[in-house]
C-alpha cells in the first residue's frame, strides 16, 4: 500500500479585496509517496510545497482533487494518530513550557498517560532540548522552536513524518542534527516526506524527488537516477576558433563562443581528448568534471515553467 | 466529554491564568471593599441593597467584559498565530477544538465568579452582620449571571468565526447591551404600531434575551425568584449557546487555516 496518494490535488485561493480574483497555488498535482520511503518536495519560494501539505494535513480544503494517506481519507482521525507535523516557522503556545507543550500534545494524540512523561522526556532528549524542558517557549530562540517542533512531530512515534522546511532558519550544526533525525526516522522505518528549496538537504537524504513550481509539478524520480545522466563527463576549454573533427569523433558535444572553446564529453575519452589538443597545438584552459549533482536537474526543470509565465 | 475536548478545554483556562486574567479580582475586592465601607458608614436601612446591586452588577459586568475580549480571540487568535497547526494535524476534529475552548473560557468564568461571589457575600456580612434567607436568592441571581456568560461567549465565538476581532467585540457588546434591554424593547413593541412595532417586535424576539436573566434588583430587595423562571432560563441559555456554537462550529469547519 502506498503512504501517500496524492490524486488531483488543486487548490485555488482567492485574492484581492473583492476576493474575485483566483490564485493558482497548486495545479491538479498527482504523486505516490510509497511506505519507507525518504520523499524530497523540492521548489523555489512560493512554488506551492506549504500549500500541498496543508491540503494533506486538512488545514487547507482543496479546490478539487482528493489524497489518502495509509488508503484513508486524509481527515480521518485513525490518520491523523499515524502522522506527525512540522510546519514552516513553526509557533507554539508561548505560555508552556517545553514539557508542558510535549505533554499536551501528547494528550490529543492520544499517547497512553503511563507512558507520556517518560516519552515526552526521551523526545526532548532526542531533539537536544533537555535542559530547557521547564522554560517557557517566549524564551526560545528560532532554532529551538525548530526543535519543540520536530520533537512534536514524532512524539506519538508516527508512522509518516510530514516536514515543511525543517533546516531552515538553523545553524549549520543545527542543520546537521536534522539531517541525522530523518536518516534514523528512515532506518526506524518511517516514511518521511519533506519540502525543501535547498537542494543539496534533498540530494543528501532522498530516495526520490518531485520538483514543483509555480504549483505545477516538474518532475519526479531518483535522484540518482535523476542526475546519472549528467554522470561521468568531463568539460573540457581551451583556446580555439574551430571544433577539431578529431575532438567531435571522440563523442564531445562542444561550441564555439569567442576564441574559446567549450566541449563536454565522457570522462573515458579525456586522455584522447588532451591528446588531440597536443597534437593540434590547441592551448588548454581548463579540464573539469561536470558536477552532476540536482541542480542541473533542477535549474533545467525550473525553466520551462519561467517560459511559459507565471499563473493567473 | 471526550478527554481531547478536556485538554483543550484545560489548555485554554491554563491561559488564561497565565495571562493573568484572574488579576480582575484585584480590582474587583478593592471596588466591593471600598463600596461597602462607605455604605456602612453613610445609610442604615439600604446598605444590603446596595452591596448586591453594585456586587452582581460588578460580577456581570466584568465576566462580560472578560467573556467577550477572550472569546473573540478564542479560536481566531490560533489561527492568526498558526499554533493550530500542531493541533488539527492531531485526531482532533474542529468541533471538539471549539468545544474545547468555549469549555475553558467559560470555566474559567466560573472560577472567577466563585471568587466574587465570596467576595460579594463577605461585603454582605460586613456591612449587615449576619446573613438571613433571602441571601439565598443572591446565589439564583449568581447563577443567572453565569448562564449570560455561557450566551456572551458562545457569541463571541460565532462572530469570530467570521469576522475581524474588532467587529466581533462591538456585536457582541451590542447584543449584549441589546438583549439586556430587551424587555422595555418587548414592552415597546405591545405598544407601538405599524413599522416601527414591527421591526420592535421582531429585534425583541431576535436578540438575546439578556433581561430575563437579570434579577439582581428583585434579589437585592430581597424578592424570591420562581422555580419555573430558574428552569425556562437555564433551557433558554443552553439552548441559544449551543446554537451559537454550532454556528461557529459549521463555519470553522469549512474555512482555510491561514
Ligand atoms: N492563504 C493564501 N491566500 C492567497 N494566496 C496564497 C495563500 N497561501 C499561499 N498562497 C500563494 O500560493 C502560492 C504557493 O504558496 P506556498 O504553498 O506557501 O509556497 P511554498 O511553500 O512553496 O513557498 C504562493 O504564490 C502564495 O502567494
Ligand atoms: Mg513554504
Amino acid at each position: 500500500m502506498a503512504a501517500i496518494e496524492i490524486l488531483g490535488l488543486e487548490k485555488n485561493y482567492l485574492v484581492g479585496f473583492w476576493r474575485k480574483r483566483t490564485k493558482q497555488a497548486l495545479r491538479p498535482l498527482h504523486l505516490t509517496i510509497e511506505e519507507g520511503e525518504v520523499f524530497g518536495f523540492l521548489g523555489p519560494n512560493g512554488a506551492g510545497k506549504t500549500t500541498t501539505l496543508k491540503l494533506l494535513m486538512g488545514l487547507v480544503l482543496p479546490t478539487a482533487g482528493t489524497a489518502r494517506i495509509l488508503g484513508m481519507e486524509v481527515d480521518d482521525p485513525r490518520v491523523k494518530a499515524q502522522i506527525g507535523f512540522l510546519p514552516e516557522q513553526p509557533y507554539f503556545y508561548d505560555y508552556l513550557t517545553a514539557q508542558e507543550l510535549l505533554e499536551y500534545y501528547g494528550q490529543l494524540s492520544g499517547v497512553p498517560a503511563k507512558e507520556r512523561a517518560a516519552r515526552v522526556e526521551k523526545m526532548l532528549a532526542r531533539v537536544g532540548l533537555q535542559d530547557a524542558a521547564r522554560v517557557q517557549l517566549r524564551k526560545f530562540s528560532k532554532g529551538m522552536l525548530q526543535r519543540v517542533g520536530l520533537a512534536q512531530a514524532i512524539l506519538h512515534d508516527p508512522k509518516l513524518v510530514f516536514l515543511d522546511e525543517p533546516m531552515s532558519g538553523l545553524d549549520p550544526m543545527g542543520r546537521r542534527e536534522v539531517r541525522d533525525l530523518i536518516q534514523q526516522l528512515r532506518q526506524e522505518g518511517k516514511t518521511v516526506f519533506f519540502s525543501t528549496h535547498i537542494l543539496s538537504d534533498a540530494e543528501a537524504l532522498c530516495d526520490r524527488v518531485a520538483v514543483i513550481n509555480h504549483g505545477e509539478l516538474r518532475g519526479v524520480g531518483a535522484v540518482a537516477e535523476l542526475t546519472s545522466r549528467m554522470h561521468g563527463k568531463v568539460e573540457v576549454i581551451f583556446y580555439g576558433q574551430s571544433v577539431p573533427a578529431a575532438l567531435a569523433s571522440l563523442g564531445a558535444e562542444a561550441r564555439v563562443s569567442g576564441d574559446m572553446v567549450n566541449a563536454v564529453l565522457p570522462e573515458e575519452q579525456q586522455e584522447a581528448a588532451l591528446e588531440v589538443l597536443r597534437r593540434e597545438h590547441l592551448k588548454l584552459i581548463s579540464l573539469t568534471p561536470v558536477r552532476s549533482s540536482l541542480e542541473d536537474f533542477y535549474i533545467q526543470k525550473l525553466q520551462p515553467a519561467e517560459s511559459k509565465g507565471a499563473s493567473a | 466529554m471526550s478527554s481531547r475536548i478536556a485538554s483543550v478545554a484545560f489548555n485554554t483556562f491554563r491561559e488564561a491564568v497565565r495571562d493573568r486574567v484572574l488579576y480582575n479580582l484585584i480590582a474587583f475586592a478593592l471596588l466591593l471593599s471600598g463600596a461597602a465601607i462607605l455604605v456602612g458608614q453613610v445609610s442604615i436601612d439600604i446598605e444590603r441593597l446596595v452591596v448586591v446591586n453594585l456586587g452582581l452588577t460588578a460580577v456581570s459586568l466584568f465576566g462580560v467584559v472578560i467573556a467577550i475580549f477572550i472569546g473573540i480571540g478564542l479560536v481566531s487568535k490560533e489561527i492568526e498565530k498558526r499554533t493550530l497547526y500542531t493541533v488539527l494535524s492531531r485526531p482532533v476534529r474542529r468541533w471538539e477544538f471549539v468545544v474545547g475552548k468555549f469549555f475553558g473560557l467559560t470555566g474559567t468564568l466560573v472560577v472567577n465568579t466563585f471568587f466574587m461571589a465570596i467576595g460579594v457575600f463577605l461585603a454582605l456580612l460586613y456591612v449587615a452582620h449576619k446573613f438571613e434567607k433571602m441571601d439565598a436568592w443572591v446565589l439564583v441571581a449568581l447563577y443567572f449571571i453565569v448562564l449570560q456568560f455561557l450566551m456572551v461567549c458562545a457569541l463571541a465565538l460565532f462572530f469570530s468565526s467570521f469576522s475581524t476581532p474588532l467587529m466581533s467585540a462591538v456585536f457582541t457588546f451590542a447584543l449584549f447591551v441589546i438583549g439586556s434591554l430587551s424587555e422595555d424593547l418587548r414592552g415597546f413593541a405591545r405598544i407601538a404600531q405599524g413599522l416601527g412595532g414591527w421591526i420592535a417586535t421582531s429585534i425583541a424576539y431576535l436578540v438575546p434575551n439578556f433581561s430575563a436573566l437579570n434579577v439582581i434588583n428583585q434579589v437585592a430587595h430581597g424578592d424570591a425568584v420562581p422555580g419555573r423562571l430558574i428552569l425556562y432560563n437555564s433551557i433558554y441559555a443552553l439552548l441559544y449557546s449551543a446554537m451559537a456554537i454550532s454556528g461557529a462550529v459549521l463555519i470553522f469547519q469549512r474555512r482555510n487555516l491561514k
